[in-house]
């Protein structure tokens, strides 16, 4: 094994007796290496970190292997004559406080391996005769070449707080039987990989509505991604044509739907479609149809109306885009193509064509994986529906919407952990796969 | 010969440039009428959300005045000033974080950079509320989910994790010559110097956007206040009525105040939506005008 000149490793096996006690005496290297304070700190950190884990962080670890396992009970008290609750145990709690603690013990160790490669370092830059900083100056630092870790350490804590804590515990819900199922919300317990094995077995029950709900989220996502993207793109090149009058006044009305609030105009497009709503009345009194269309109420119907809708909703943004890279297509391309003799049709399919669909590749890629991550048009519009009887998943759900129903109004945590993390997966591959080759990540530094 | 065919030709292009026109006119009345029909909503004198006629029979103003004083049930002035609140506090949050993890991402390398990019990425692929029921725990845990903690809660969930959301800032700080810092650490300024005094303040497009699109998150969003304000309807956000007052209980008497509760949130961002969209186009031009 090769070892790192300021590694952990070689501060153990190179370093001098006070870096080496440091690895039990956290803060003793950087103590006898002229960083007084810093070290007192760190010891400090390491007290407070040994006096939490006494009093609360081992128990519960203890208990995270079994989740607890006594009910809250009754109890009988004859002194005061009175039935008294004993505190049982709650499985949920007991999960997120280990994680929690297993959180703040892995940057406990990471902290332990900052100090131990640290010391060494100074060590090292003593015995070279190089300068170290005292306290003042480290304070100083932060100023100038650390202020990353002024600018940086409160959002990062808030993202660990509120989103990688959080993340871990779904996460580790997936593998849990939490669920109304069986009256597991109180106790619970591990129940390994069975959770993933329901969902991908087609015959039983969930996984039958699991199968559907991703074929559904992906013809979703698909035809929401492109449809939007070639309306929006003819819409941009319509508006763009050197005939077309009132250029403004076109787009000002189609920008008007972007600017209201997304959720108020769903909202208001589902109350019109009700078969009581406005839209059908209308159609009913002009003579149009005798009854009511299904547009809610019948899967094909409602499947399509989505659609429909969300091109209302998206082609906008796509022309918004689009018009600003046609603006930017050098016209001597167009020149040149005019006069070898080539028509409007050869010179979009040979010039504009490839020239967007070059700049907005990026765009695709992003409103791909925003699409199967679209939950208000669905919830908003349809709320998932129709369900058949038995199903928790309706005919228009996506993965995203379905997750929501599973936890926040069914309470199967399990599954819709799972479903989660299948989401997840499914989005990564996407995005990871083209991101990574996207020049705007390899060739981040040549763009300075 | 020659001028018969040109007679053709222009003939040819009359008519395709009519019916580009009307095709753009059908087009405009689709995307224009849902928000007619809002605004007629709003005016409309009978109640109730089933109408026969597209047009009301007669107009008033009594939705707007019942939806400001008719504050039993569901309390809209408390509502949008529940909501106002959190977004000034939101957007203050956000942007600070925002700004400071662009600029460490674009200025600055540390050890850490490259991955907490690749984080940053990952963490965004993982569905917002597939945590919240966890958020709400750690909230709970805090004890911030009971009474007026609950806005501080709402704060807490819509700003915590906007260090993610960098790659907008950051594009738009790497267009700002780096010539520029050098000279300035030349003349002994340091990086915080350089931050607070050059950086930002050649940033105006940019953090008007920051700003902008941070405000205007907690008036749309309703999922996390949901799940986090639960019955406690005095700390409801905006969001959240108007979608209570489309429920079937409310929905006979409420559906004119809600089209009136969407005019009266809908304006206010529909004019920031226009100065964001004019400081975006900006802020994608670059710092330094080419």
């Amino acid at each position: 094994m090769k070892i790192k000149e300021d590694g952990v490793i070689a501060a153990l096996t190179r370093g001098d007796a006070a870096t080496k006690l440091s690895a039990i005496i956290m803060g003793a290297g950087l103590a006898a290496h002229k960083q007084l304070v810093k070290g007192i700190a760190v010891f400090v950190i390491e007290i407070a970190y040994i006096l939490f884990m006494i009093n609360k962080g081992i128990s519960c670890l203890a208990d995270l292997p079994g989740l607890g396992d006594s009910l809250q009970e009754k109890v009988w008290n004859e002194e005061l004559g009175v039935f008294e609750y004993t505190a049982g145990d709650n499985s949920i709690l007991i999960l997120l406080y280990g994680v929690a603690v297993l959180v703040v013990t892995a940057a406990f160790i990471v902290l332990w391996m900052l100090q131990l490669s640290r010391s060494f370092k100074l060590e090292q830059d003593l015995k070279n005769g190089k300068p170290v900083m005292n306290f003042r100056e480290e304070l100083a630092s932060l100023k100038h070449q650390n202020v990353h870790v002024t600018l940086m350490s409160l959002p990062m804590l808030g993202i660990l707080l509120f989103n990688i804590v959080p993340l871990l515990f779904m996460i580790s819900m997936a593998f849990t039987n939490y669920s109304k199922e069986n009256d597991k919300l109180v106790l619970f317990d591990w129940v390994g990989l069975k959770n993933f094995a329901r969902v991908l077995n087609f015959n039983g029950n969930i996984g039958r509505q699991f199968w559907h709900v991703l074929a559904w989220t992906i013809v979703w996502a698909f035809f929401a991604t492109f449809l939007n993207y070639i309306m929006g793109m003819i819409l941009a090149l319509l508006i763009n044509r050197r005939d077309t009058r009132i250029k403004g006044f076109w787009r000002f009305c189609f920008i008007l739907s972007i600017a209201v609030p997304q959720f108020v105009s769903l909202l208001i497009m589902h109350i019109m479609l009700q078969p009581q709503g406005a839209v059908n009345v209308i159609l009913q009194n002009l003579g149009i149809t005798s009854s009511a269309l299904p547009f809610w109420s019948d899967a094909t119907w409602a499947r399509v109306t989505i659609i429909v809708i969300n091109l209302w909703i998206g082609i906008p943004y796509t022309m918004l885009q689009v018009t600003g890279i046609l603006q930017n297509i050098p016209a001597d391309l167009y020149e040149a193509a005019k006069v070898d003799g080539a028509g409007p049709v050869v010179t979009f399919f040979k010039i504009t064509l490839p020239y967007t669909l070059f700049v907005t590749t990026p765009y695709l890629i992003t409103s791909f994986t925003g699409n199967i991550n679209n939950f208000n048009v669905i919830y908003l519009l349809s709320g998932g529906g129709p369900t058949y009887v038995g199903d928790t998943a309706g005919q228009t759900d996506l993965l995203i919407t379905w997750l929501y129903k599973l936890t926040v109004d069914q309470q199967y945590y399990n599954i819709g952990a799972v479903i989660g993390i299948f989401t997840f997966v499914v989005l990564s591959i996407v995005a990871l796969v083209t991101y990574r080759n996207s020049g705007s990540y390899k060739n981040e530094e040549e763009f300075m | 010969m020659e001028k018969e065919k040109h007679v053709k030709l222009h003939g040819r292009r009359l008519f395709v440039n009519v019916l580009v026109h009307i095709f753009l006119a059908i087009l405009a009345f689709v995307w224009v009428i849902p928000i007619v029909w809002i605004v007629l909503t709003s005016l409309r004198g009978e109640k109730g959300s089933y109408v026969s006629t597209f047009f009301p029979k007669f107009y008033t103003l009594d939705n707007y005045i019942q939806l400001f004083t008719n504050t039993n049930l569901l309390n809209f002035p408390r509502m949008f000033t529940n909501t106002l609140i959190i977004a000034i506090c939101t957007c203050l949050i956000s942007t600070f974080f925002v700004l400071s993890v662009s600029y460490c991402m674009s200025r600055l390398r540390f050890k850490f950079r490259k991955p907490y990019m690749n984080l940053a990425m990952i963490l965004t692929l993982f569905p917002g509320f597939m945590s919240m029921i966890a958020v709400y725990y750690i909230l709970k845990a805090f004890n911030l989910t009971e009474g007026n903690m609950i806005r501080i809660s709402l704060i807490l969930v819509y700003s915590a994790c906007s260090g993610l959301g960098f790659y907008i800032a950051k594009g738009f700080f790497d267009t700002i010559p780096k010539s520029i810092d050098e000279a300035a650490l030349i003349d002994g300024a340091t990086r915080w110097q350089i931050f607070t005094k050059i950086t930002i303040p050649l940033s105006k497009p940019i953090i008007i956007y920051t700003v902008l699109t941070s405000f205007i998150g907690p008036w749309v969003d309703f999922i996390f206040a949901k799940v986090i304000c639960r019955a406690n309807a005095d700390q409801y956000t905006v969001a959240i009525g108007l979608w209570n007052m489309l429920q079937k209980e409310y929905i006979h008497n409420w559906y004119t105040c809600f089209a009136a509760g969407a005019v009266v949130v809908s304006i206010p961002i529909a004019i920031l939506f226009v100065f964001m969209q004019k400081y975006y186009v900006e802020g994608m031009a670059g710092a330094v005008k080419g």
